[in-house]
């Protein structure tokens, strides 16, 4: 079996003493976490590693011998070193010497029954202790279903040495120890205080937030809000619901109780950065509204615009009442249809001038709302979208209703033609022997349901057509808040800044070889693909968006059945 | 020495023994063709100032070459593969690197105890057959079974021959493994 023994490269330079670090037998690897200095006393050494083991929970040893001579080989030293592996026992004992700046270091390994017969083949794999030990391995998601499988995986063990060993790195520099240590060091702990006062106050604010949360959780829970009308409305708004979820969000963020894991704590750490761009491009986006009175502006373009689609609505079935696109309709029914309409918008038209007054009004306290967030600010925006088209989106669902009925009317008519008819309790199509006078009634209901159909289908094309329209609007703006919502800035910058920080595994380099020297490797930290990264960790939103597929959507406007809004209400009946 | 089963294009396979236990191959593409290149761009700007000419818009020029840049960028960082290797550890794993041409490296590393093989595999593509070298992952759950397969050089598509080799130096690694070897080829 091929020996890999995992060296650290802060330790090259390292003096002449005894190799510390964890044997990892199945995989015969072993993991040299750092170097013991000459001179040493053998049981204090072997305290402290008993000391480190109770602490950390891995099975940290002597490993081998470590020598660096700046001169030629001394035979004394090396005879000396090969003793040591007899007062720490460990099978099998390493050496690794270096000679003088020569980058090829000879490595052997010694065996107490020397009964090997071949020379066994050594690789040197050199790694970045503090990288390694900072970085967060991600295994592929097929292994990580096993949990079990993953401890047979040799570089999550590597990792999890490293990682698991911060004790033993814990000691800096200027630390007098009984034992000399060489292994990654960190340059002491800088104190700021301005990091000290803010992690003083970060308590009482997180105490004060959960109250203030808790107080707001309990109002919005009470029984005044929960009426028919008013939790009606609440379930249609955009803007509530993504109240609701920025709620949640701030109340992840404010518990006290500290994170298990780590994907925990990026999710925390994630929400909270996305949270704070969200409040500062509402917050630069509410300066610019309110600079050089542009809300005065937005309101008195508003009127005028809404005024426009009206004008172009009644130009429109003006033009459906007649004869459109040279399309010969049933007279009567479109004088009825299109009069009906043509009065409704005359109704929106009188609301619409009742509100004009208010509106400037009603705009400068609702951009108020910006300050809690973008996300807020665009479903506002929405929502407003969703009332100014009000009209739109009833002349759609009456165009809908109307179709759907004929639709429906011309199938079962079609069935009593065949001699068939739906049976209800079985569920399916029976054949059935109508009298005639049944058969005359449905064919001459068939018919006139039929010669009808061209003039409903061509005022629900028409509406359907303006309807999707606005929907298709409403879906980019909530496309923006999901991708807002959901992504997770803080994992992207510290993926950009440090990438060994999130691992997706490593990659060696050969180095370069000398003949009768071990292979050297040099191993690197892989660092996550940005497309597995917000894979990962994006965070879950409130899609209030059907996910219906193209076809089911294709199928539903064919059969005049409504779309968006009211799929919601659909299920819960279900 | 070897040459692209779709083109026909020379690859070139280079191998290297750092030690007994340790292979490293690499396939390397043919460089950019400087022709093809200029042909492509001139056409584009040909194109464009063709537009200008009708239209009279200056912006179709600037267009032009702003698309022309954005694609040369995006063709050599994601679409253009110069060399495709594979180094090959006995006992630490199989590491598959693909080298674009902006230099940038996408690598992946299987551990040896994931691998359960190197096989040859042959496809129907369109109307022919093709060969292709992939790796065989172990199923963590079922020792026997196959969970996934890595396909190996992608993008050059060397042929059989060339295939053959890669393949035989392989094994020859991997029959070093202690565990219980497994024959089971598809080839």
């Amino acid at each position: 079996m091929v020996l890999k023994v995992f060296f650290p490269t802060c330790c090259s330079s390292a003096e002449s003493g005894i190799l510390i670090g964890r044997w990892i037998s199945e995989q015969s690897s072993a993991v040299v976490l750092a170097v013991v200095h000459f001179p040493f006393i053998p049981v204090q050494v072997k305290q402290y590693l008993s000391h480190v083991q109770q602490v950390t929970k891995i099975k940290v040893s002597v490993l081998g011998s470590w020598s660096n001579s700046k001169r030629e080989k001394e035979e004394s030293l090396s005879k000396f070193l090969e003793d040591l592996g007899t007062i720490f026992a460990h099978e099998p004992w390493i050496q690794i010497s270096k000679e003088g700046d020569s980058k090829f270091w000879s490595c052997s390994t010694l065996q107490k029954e020397s009964n090997s017969s071949k020379e066994e083949e050594i690789i040197l794999v050199y790694y970045d202790q503090r990288k390694v030990m900072l970085s967060q391995l991600h295994p592929p998601a097929n292994t990580s279903t096993d949990p079990k499988a993953d401890d047979a995986s040799k570089l999550t063990a590597v990792f999890d040495t490293v990682a698991n060993s911060k004790i033993l790195f814990m000691t800096d520099k200027y630390d007098d120890g009984p034992v000399k240590l060489t292994h990654w060091q960190s340059d002491g702990v800088e104190a700021s205080i301005i990091v000290e006062l803010l992690k003083q106050a970060s308590v009482p604010v997180c105490l004060l937030l959960t109250f203030l949360l808790s107080l707001t959780s309990v109002v919005c829970k009470s029984r005044m809000l929960k009426f028919w009308p008013l939790s009606f409305l609440w379930s249609k708004l955009s803007t509530c619901e993504q109240l609701g979820h920025r709620l949640q969000h701030l109340q992840i963020i404010s518990s006290s109780k500290k994170a298990q894991n780590q994907t925990q704590l990026m999710r925390k750490a994630n929400i909270f950065v996305s949270l704070l761009i969200d409040v500062a491009l509402g917050i630069l986006l509410m300066s610019w509204l309110y600079r050089k009175s542009r809300i005065g502006h937005l309101a008195d373009t508003l009127i005028p615009v809404a005024d426009h689609i009206a004008k172009e609505l009644q130009d429109l079935l003006q033009w459906l009442m007649g004869a459109p696109a040279g399309l010969k309709m049933n007279r009567a029914l479109d004088q009825v249809l299109g009069r009906f309409f043509l009065y409704h918008i005359h109704l929106w038209i009188s609301y619409i001038h009742l509100m004009s007054p208010f509106i400037e009004m009603i705009l400068w306290y609702v951009g108020l709302s910006a300050c809690l967030g973008l996300t807020v600010a665009l479903c506002i925006l929405s929502d407003i979208i969703a009332l100014l088209t009000f009209h739109i989106y009833c002349f759609y669902v009456y165009g809908a209703r109307l179709y759907c009925l004929k639709v429906y009317g011309l199938s079962s008519l079609w069935r009593l033609f065949r001699g068939k008819k739906w049976n209800v309790l079985r569920q399916r199509v029976d054949s059935c022997s109508y009298d005639l006078d049944q058969l005359f009634i449905g064919t001459l209901l068939f018919t006139i349901l039929l010669f009808l159909l061209p003039t409903t289908a061509l005022y629900y094309l028409v509406f359907t057509l303006l309807r999707l329209l606005v929907v298709v609007v409403q879906g980019l703006i909530h496309l923006l808040v999901d991708l807002i919502d959901s992504l997770p800035l803080y994992s992207i910058i510290l993926r950009f800044c440090r990438s060994y920080r999130l691992a997706a595994g490593v990659k060696f380099r050969v180095l370069e070889q000398k003949q009768g020297k071990p292979l050297r490797l040099l191993m690197q930290i892989n660092p996550l693909s940005y497309g597995s990264l917000v894979q990962r960790y994006r965070l879950p939103t409130c899609s209030c968006y059907p996910k219906d597929s193209w076809t089911s959507l294709c199928r539903k406007l064919f059969f005049g059945e409504l779309i968006y809004p009211w799929k919601h209400k659909g299920e819960k009946q279900d | 020495m070897a040459e692209n089963q779709r083109t026909g294009a020379p690859l070139a396979l280079r191998r290297r023994h750092h030690s007994a236990s340790c292979r490293e191959l690499a396939v390397r593409a043919p460089r950019l063709q400087l022709r093809a290149l200029s042909t492509l761009t001139s056409a584009v700007w040909l194109a464009a100032y063709g537009l200008f000419v009708l239209c009279e818009n200056s912006m179709v020029l600037s267009a032009a070459i702003f698309i022309t840049l954005i694609g040369l960028i995006v063709y050599l960082h994601f679409v253009k593969v110069d060399q495709e290797s594979l180094l090959i550890i006995g006992s630490l794993g199989i590491q598959v690197t693909s080298s674009y041409a902006s230099g940038k490296e996408s690598t992946t590393f299987i551990e040896m105890s994931q691998v359960k093989d190197v096989v040859i595999n042959e496809a129907i593509h369109m109307q022919k057959i093709i060969y292709y070298l992939c790796i065989l992952i172990r199923d963590p759950q079922d020792p026997q079974g196959v969970s996934e397969v890595v396909p190996l050089f992608q993008s050059s598509k060397p042929r059989l021959d060339c295939l053959i080799e890669v393949y035989k130096s392989c094994q020859e690694i991997l029959q070093q493994r202690e565990t219980a070897p497994q024959s089971s080829e598809i080839k």
